[in-house]
């Protein structure tokens, strides 16, 4: 039991890592990755809404749409509950943590559309995983954006600083990074 | 209920997601009830108060960074170009004690003041334009430069690094566009105040209570 959870969890970090195995959420892995700190803030907002989207979106889907026979319905009622349970973080955020409000700034809306988000609630329903297992995959799938994220932020840190040959500084190093950085993770493959 | 709804599903759909969608909009409603806010007060009324020149003598990078610093702890008496008056006002909003300047970060000009380039001395050297903590100075390399007066807030920061002395602070002469009636201060109640106050009411006069606990 417990070695199935640790499965799915490690699985989710690293073997199916949504950034750099699966290939989700890209827009704000290349976007919020240039400072180290808003990279940290980013990865906690993540996680919030990652975690509590895919819960919420696993109680819409069994106990709402399943009784309706309104399966096809799950994409749009996934779109509208994360956009809810975002703007809810950027509420609570605000109120709480204005300082982390001002870092996060245009990003936190962001986490609308990263599609990690929607990724998960659908992955959990195409896996037929109960509630504790969507939580903990949605948990799983935010630390994993949260580990490359982080790890990223602190590469481009440097790399903003390193001697890249003028064709490839800026975004196109980062790219390139991404792309290496990938390669790596791929070596997880068949740890689980 | 359920079996007649799956017998509609068009309705079925409609109704659940307008469901969805109310509840959500009553959650969102409470939220923005519950978790309102304006910004972060405490910050935006310090940052109302200091003098927002910019100039980073108390060695924050503005006067909202050091207004959030204020919040979090940082002491009130760092900013020379608000004064003692500034340091009352800061004082008076958090309620403690106000302290004198702390003249390790400079001293409170006597007046408000503004640059100017004695422009025939200028050698077109840009320091003064990068030490410019609000792009008030217009120049270029080799080239002679000028104060913009209007968007000059007399920090001082753009003397020190001119290479031959050639910027002055000179004094902002009262106009009739400029004058400013003063205005009372804002956060005595007139009850307060006795006639024989009122020139000190906004400084350091002993307030009503003290005098009454004397008289006890």
């Amino acid at each position: 039991m417990l070695a199935d959870y640790s499965f799915l969890l490690i699985g989710a970090i690293l073997v199916n890592n949504f950034v750099l195995v699966q290939f989700l959420g890209l827009c704000p892995f290349m976007g919020v990755s240039n400072k180290l700190e808003t990279a940290m803030g980013m990865s906690m907002a993540t996680t919030f809404v990652l975690t509590l989207a895919s819960a919420c979106s696993y109680l819409t889907y069994n106990y709402l749409l399943l009784p309706l026979n309104l399966g096809y319905l799950r994409t749009i009622s996934f779109i509208l509950v994360i956009a809810v349970v975002v703007q809810f973080t950027e509420m609570v955020v605000r109120k709480s943590s204005p300082l982390l409000h001002r870092v996060l700034g245009v990003y936190l809306p962001l986490i609308t559309t990263n599609c990690a988000v929607l990724g998960v609630a659908l992955l959990n329903i195409n896996k037929s995983h109960d509630f504790a297992q969507s939580l903990l995959y949605g948990f799983g799938a935010a630390l994993g954006f949260s580990l490359v994220l982080v790890l990223f932020a602190a590469m481009r840190e440097r790399l903003a600083v390193a001697d890249v040959p003028e064709p490839f500084a800026g975004a196109a190093i980062g790219m390139i990074t991404a792309g290496l950085a990938s390669l790596a993770f791929m070596g997880f493959a068949g740890l689980v | 209920m359920l079996a007649w709804l799956e017998q509609f599903p068009l309705l079925a759909a409609g109704l659940a997601m307008l469901g969805l969608g109310g509840l959500f909009g009553a959650l969102l409603g409470f939220a923005a009830v519950r978790f309102r806010s304006e910004g972060n007060p405490i910050a935006d009324q310090i940052n109302a108060v200091l003098p927002q020149t910019q100039c980073g003598q108390c060695g924050y990078p503005g006067c909202r960074p050091y207004a959030e610093a204020i919040a979090n702890g940082e002491a009130i008496n760092k900013c020379p170009p608000g004064g003692e008056a500034g340091i009352q006002a800061l004082a008076d909003l958090l309620d403690v004690e106000p302290i004198p300047l702390d003249d390790e970060h400079g001293e409170e000009a006597a007046a408000k003041t503004v640059a100017y380039i004695r422009e025939d001395e200028c050698i077109g050297c840009t320091k003064c334009i990068q030490a410019c903590p609000v792009d008030a100075i217009l120049g270029a390399a080799k080239q002679m430069h000028t104060v913009i007066a209007s968007e000059c807030t007399g920090c001082d920061l753009c003397v020190e690094p001119c290479p031959v002395d050639c910027i002055d602070m000179l004094p902002v002469a009262t106009t009739l566009r400029s004058w400013h009636w003063p205005l009372p201060p804002a956060d005595r109640s007139p009850a307060d105040i006795i006639a024989s106050d009122r020139d000190t009411a906004g400084g350091a006069a002993p307030s009503h209570d003290d005098n009454r606990d004397q008289a006890a």
